[in-house]
């Protein structure tokens, strides 16, 4: 490998090229659990770019169908669409087989989704959560483009780093002496997750503003709680 | 009742200035079993009477849920109905993506009119052999309106299509005045007396062969089949089936007549899926 400069005084000069840049990221973090009989979809409601705040209110999760609530982390246009186009696919499944839809079809039906935009993707990294067919908690975490994995929790999103670890622990009992994973009651998970976001919002900037908490029950209406986060 | 020359394809006129492929595709509605639309200030419901081609068959579907603001009840041709509800749907969901609101009824109405005149105009084509009764509710309130095989599109307070709908006609014509203000409960109870009225002798509205659609205000277009009919069947009592006519009411007897006359009186079941050749002149 040699390196010679042919005639120093010369200028070169390469073409500029603007390209315009497609995606955003607007900050946030989610995060959902599942338990025995329920499912807890929770994210906070502020959405940044750089370092300003575009709204202190601006929810990214939404429900779909009566029996799961997604949660999008990363560009919020992309998340939107992704969830009007979520939403069509869903009322055709409606349409043509006459039945609701359920969880583990929705997530594979997310995944297709996603993947479909392999080359140009929704920048949006999603995180479902459900109560299966057999009346269990189903969480489902995506990338980008549609690799998913069932899990029993997951947290995304900016302040994802601070918060998965502490998931790790409190929820799956991870590194701790004599103790396995247990499905979670419901009330024990509720307030794992507001210490989760209470901590994340301390460190994160991107983190904060309003909690939404979404609780998904066989046979009930999604229950919807908010509480606030500090604003700074 | 003979078959005319200028009845072979829908570009040509007769002398009188008839399209014949049309008016035949119109009677392909007419042998459909009846459904019947009607509407007050907050509510529009349809109400439908379906048919089996059997004992041991199930009984053909008649509503059809196109969004949830709005229903349609068919006549004539399944499969025309099916491509025409998808159409809708896809329609209604496009609208609903690029305005952000429900597609209104007039629009997506004037839009299946509008597809439906072209197969009256193009050569090669056959008309749609189905009539649309749509409800729906948008912004300026409910709405009830007929789409025919011919291209047209009006809006009515209340309607009937298919076999011996003339006589729910009749019902609906002389008690439209009631409707405006009805509850929902009442505007029901008479859309059952006007389906009652197309039945044929000795047989009973009951909940295998009804079929109710609702939407309003406050409610999404959904569609009552099965055992969740009882209660509305109930509001009739025990008259179900079509009571002896009084002298008052012979007029409308004889129109039924009429209607039945054209029919093939031999066969127990209707087939809703053939289209005479001939016209009755």
């Amino acid at each position: 490998m040699d390196f010679s400069i042919a005639n120093p005084t010369e200028l070169v000069s390469a073409p500029i090229e603007h390209r315009f840049e497609p995606y955003d990221d607007n900050g946030g973090t989610s995060l959902a659990i599942a338990g025995k009989d329920f499912c807890v979809v929770a994210s906070d409601t502020r959405q940044s770019t750089g370092y300003s705040i575009n709204s202190r209110y601006a929810p990214k999760a939404y429900e779909l169908g009566d029996n799961a609530v997604i949660a999008m982390n990363g560009f919020h246009a992309d998340g939107l669409t992704l969830k009007k186009v979520l939403e069509q696919r869903l009322k055709w499944y409606k349409f043509a087989h006459d039945k609701n839809m359920s969880v583990t079809a929705l997530a594979q039906m997310l995944s297709i989704t996603l993947y479909q935009k392999r080359f140009f993707p929704y920048y949006s990294f999603c995180c479902m959560g459900g109560v299966d067919e057999e009346g269990v908690g189903a969480v489902y975490c995506y990338d980008a483009v549609g690799s998913s994995e069932r899990e029993s929790y997951r947290a995304n999103g900016s302040a994802a780093a601070l918060i998965q670890p502490f998931l790790d622990n409190q929820v799956g009992r991870k590194n701790m002496a004599n103790s396995t994973y247990t499905p979670m009651e419901l009330d024990q998970v509720i307030s794992i997750v507001k210490d989760a976001f209470t901590s994340a919002t301390e460190r994160d900037i991107y983190t904060g503003d309003c909690l939404q908490i979404f609780i998904i029950r066989k046979g009930q209406p999604v229950e919807l709680q908010h509480y606030p986060l500090k604003r700074d | 009742m003979f078959r005319n020359q200028y009845d072979n394809d829908v570009s040509t006129w007769s002398p009188q200035g008839r399209i014949h492929q049309v008016e035949y595709a119109v009677e392909a509605v007419k042998q459909g079993s009846a459904a019947i639309g009607l509407r007050s200030n907050e509510y529009a419901v349809l109400l439908a009477l379906k048919r089996s081609s059997g004992e041991l068959a199930s009984y053909q579907k008649k509503l059809i849920k196109i969004d949830e603001h709005m229903g349609i009840a068919i006549a004539g041709l399944t499969s025309d109905a099916r491509v025409l509800s998808n159409f809708m749907r896809t329609e209604a969901m496009r609208s609903k993506m690029l305005y952000d609101r429900p597609i209104p009824v007039q629009r997506i109405v004037s839009t299946i009119a509008d597809k439906a005149q072209v197969n009256t105009q193009q050569y090669g084509r056959r008309p749609y052999g189905v009539g649309l009764l749509v409800v729906g509710y948008d912004e300026t309130g409910p709405h009830l309106y007929e789409s025919s095989p011919s291209g047209t599109c009006f809006e009515y307070f209340a309607m009937s299509i298919g076999a011996r709908s003339q006589s729910a006609k009749t019902y609906l014509e002389k008690n439209y005045e009631q409707f405006a203000n009805a509850s929902l409960d009442e505007l029901v109870r008479h859309g059952l007396l006007a389906l009652r009225d197309t039945l044929q002798q000795d047989k009973e509205l009951n909940i295998h062969n009804t079929s109710i659609g609702i939407v309003g205000k406050n409610e999404d277009f959904h569609i009552i089949e099965g055992d969740g009919l009882q209660k509305y069947l109930d509001l009739l009592g025990d008259e179900t089936s079509r009571t002896r006519r009084g002298p008052e009411e012979r007029s409308a007897a004889e129109s039924i007549a009429a209607e039945s006359s054209r029919e093939d009186s031999n066969t127990e079941v209707d087939h809703g899926d053939v289209a005479p050749m001939d016209t009755d002149n």
